[in-house]
């Protein structure tokens, strides 16, 4: 029963972005799907994220930065061999000259991230509160600053462009759910239970045994890992990126996005991330121009970023604790009545 | 002679700082609450003096002030009120939308007005960013604006919080709201009041900064804020005393690298591009050693884990 219990949480993470894919894989025009699939790796950026700060309970303002360094090696490597020393000819040697398939850039950005975040969270991870959140902000800012000037990593200031654009709606929805599933099974784990339990009450998870820094760190690098992938599948998406696409605007963007669904659940993170994206998409396309009812309304631009901080700040006036209130999804009850009476009449 | 204007300089920057830590270091005694928007209360008051340079320097601050003050005190009421029994997280990202909202208010005013983003200059004040010469050194007006806006603001706020009652219903309140609740301190008097002089101090670091930068956009306060807030914590959040310390503190080193750098080089760590790094490494390191903060009190620390 708690495995069956267990596979119907997972359930509703995974229909939820399955459904975004599938209709607007369907309905949506050819121009429009580009939205949607960044709807789908924001749905992965939001689950990495939560991996670390919806078990651990510390707000981390670090995890964008391993999506950075996910989408820039992922992007650097995969430029085809034949233009990059002309467009980043201040490459070190070993990036200039070599390339890897997109598919093997995934693996690399993953790979980076995981071992970025395990790095920076030995020292980290020894804090809390406050204390971690602003020094996970210290790490975004670090970064933020490598990656804008150093020529020899990365494009530096300039936005770095001709990097294939493999995300298509397959492996979007395939790499969001395969992070959807690691997330939901590292928190059924025995780590991630450790880990919740430390962040309901420290104390008594010291008390019980749980070393708290080595189950923050594994959690941590675990997101970092997620993280990486998840800015792999970002930066060929999008074909190009500058190092102000992963700084504060997408820190606030999923921190806002994870809150907004319900902190403690993965389900919350998926919910938030598609709620927030879906109502960005529909904002974008009213300033653009509306029709509803004959009736022909345009925006001035930028307000739909007016719009979308009003949203979030309704749905937190009205849901303090997220939609979801931060639990899992479970089938609701009168679904299991319908289908116990229907056990009853067969 | 270059060092000794550098580190004029750097008080400067310092001194400002400060008036944004306390800003700051205030809302969080009261509310246990980091307010990202507050950059975006500087913006606002700097957008106040933008659109009234013709009017006398004195009328424009003033009308900065209330300004600051009037969207300090709607925030606490629309968002922080309501927000107050909820989880620390969300009230953050409440603040958060609350700065992206105003960011980008102010962004869409510029597009009805088909004008460039860097237009509004506060041209008056402007003057005063204009260097004094004394003897080999050059320090512009604006340093010594900044360190008496500091000096006197920083003065006016201990008078208020040490020789009036509602200062003393915030200091009780910053130590033990509960407690303070049950001997009679009104919270939503003490907050409204925490967050209106929050308000006031935003508008003077309004003045001085939009004297140095000499133009306002959608992001003016938005970097100094996010650095002030990192220098806050690394200072001591807990104490004002503190945190003001670090906020000085980070804005003095922020001046001071930043100048002392080398303008040129490509290796991180070499040229003053990467003082940024410097600054974030060094808070990083500053709060590993003692988390409470450099400045905090000795004996009640953070507990690590």
């Amino acid at each position: 029963m708690s495995r069956l219990r267990g596979l119907e949480e997972l359930l509703g993470p995974v229909a939820a972005v399955a459904l975004l894919a599938l209709v607007s894989g369907l309905f949506v025009s050819s121009a429009d799907q580009v939205k949607y699939l960044t709807a789908i790796v924001y749905v992965a950026i939001v689950a990495a994220l939560y991996v670390f700060v919806g078990n651990s309970g510390v707000i981390s303002f670090g995890q964008v930065s391993f999506v950075a360094v996910g989408a820039f090696s992922a992007g650097v490597m995969t430029i085809p061999i034949d233009t990059k020393p002309g467009v980043l000819p201040t490459l070190f040697s070993l990036l200039r000259d070599h390339s890897i398939s997109s598919a093997w850039s995934l693996a690399l950005a993953a790979g980076l991230g995981g071992v970025y975040a395990f790095a920076v969270g030995i020292p980290l991870m020894r804090l809390s509160g406050i204390a971690a959140g602003i020094a996970t902000l210290a790490v975004l800012g670090i970064t933020y600053n490598l990656l804008y000037n150093w020529n020899s990593i990365g494009p530096g200031a300039t936005v770095e462009s001709l990097i294939p654009v493999t995300t298509d709606y397959w492996q979007a929805t395939v790499g969001a759910v395969a992070v959807i599933c690691l997330a939901f099974a590292y928190q059924r784990s025995r780590f991630g239970r450790q880990l919740r339990a430390a962040r309901e009450d420290p104390a008594a998870a010291r008390a019980a045994g749980i070393d708290i820094h080595r189950q923050r760190l594994l959690a941590f690098t675990l997101s970092g890992a997620l993280s990486g992938f998840a800015g792999g599948l970002y930066v060929h998406l999008l074909g190009s990126i500058g190092a102000n696409q992963v700084y504060l605007d997408l820190t606030f963007l999923t921190l806002a996005m994870l809150v907004v669904g319900g902190i403690s659940s993965l389900f919350g993170a998926v919910v938030g991330a598609i709620t927030i994206s879906l109502f960005n998409i529909l904002l974008v396309n009213a300033q653009l121009g509306i029709h509803v009812f004959g009736w022909s309304i345009t925006a001035p631009s930028g307000t739909s970023l007016v719009g979308i901080a009003i949203v979030m700040l309704v749905i937190l006036l009205l849901r303090p604790a997220g939609i979801t209130g931060g639990k899992e999804f479970s089938v609701p009850a009168w679904a299991h009545r319908a289908r116990r009476r229907g056990a009853r009449i067969s | 002679m270059i060092h000794i204007q550098n580190l004029i300089d750097a008080v400067g920057l310092g001194a400002v700082f400060a008036l944004i830590a306390v800003g700051i270091g205030l809302v969080f005694g009261v509310l246990r609450l980091i307010n990202f928007a507050y950059g975006q209360l500087i913006m606002l008051a700097a957008y106040a003096l933008a659109f009234t340079d013709s009017w006398p320097d004195a009328a424009s601050i003033l009308l900065a002030v209330l300004v600051a003050v009037v969207a300090s005190l709607l925030m606490e009421r629309i968002a922080f009120r309501p927000l107050r029994t909820a989880d620390p997280s969300t009230m953050l990202v409440a603040t958060f939308a609350l700065a992206y909202l105003l960011e980008n208010a102010a962004l869409v005013q510029y597009t009805y007005r088909q004008q460039g983003i860097v237009a509004d200059s506060v041209g008056t004040l402007a003057q005063l960013n204009q260097a004094v010469t004394i003897g080999s050194l050059h320090i512009r007006w604006v340093s010594f604006v900044a360190i008496g806006a500091g000096i006197v603001s920083l003065a006016a706020l201990a008078l208020l919080l040490n020789r009036t009652s509602i200062g003393l219903q915030m200091r009780a309140a910053s130590m033990d709201f509960g407690t303070a609740r049950l001997l009679g301190v009104r919270a939503d008097t003490v907050i409204m009041a925490a967050v209106a002089v929050s308000g006031v101090l935003a508008a003077v670091a309004a003045v001085v900064l939009s004297i140095s930068s000499a133009s306002v956009t959608s992001t003016t306060g938005l970097y100094e804020t996010l650095f002030v807030l990192v220098g806050v914590v690394a200072g001591g959040i807990d104490r004002l005393a503190s945190a003001t310390l670090g906020g000085f503190a980070i804005g003095f080193a922020i001046s001071l690298v930043g100048a002392e750098l080398p303008s040129s080089g490509e290796t991180p760590f070499t040229s003053n591009v990467y003082m940024p790094s410097v600054i974030y490494l060094a808070v990083i390191v500053a709060l590993l050693l003692r988390p409470a903060g450099l400045f905090a009190r000795g004996g009640r620390g953070v507990e690590r884990v």
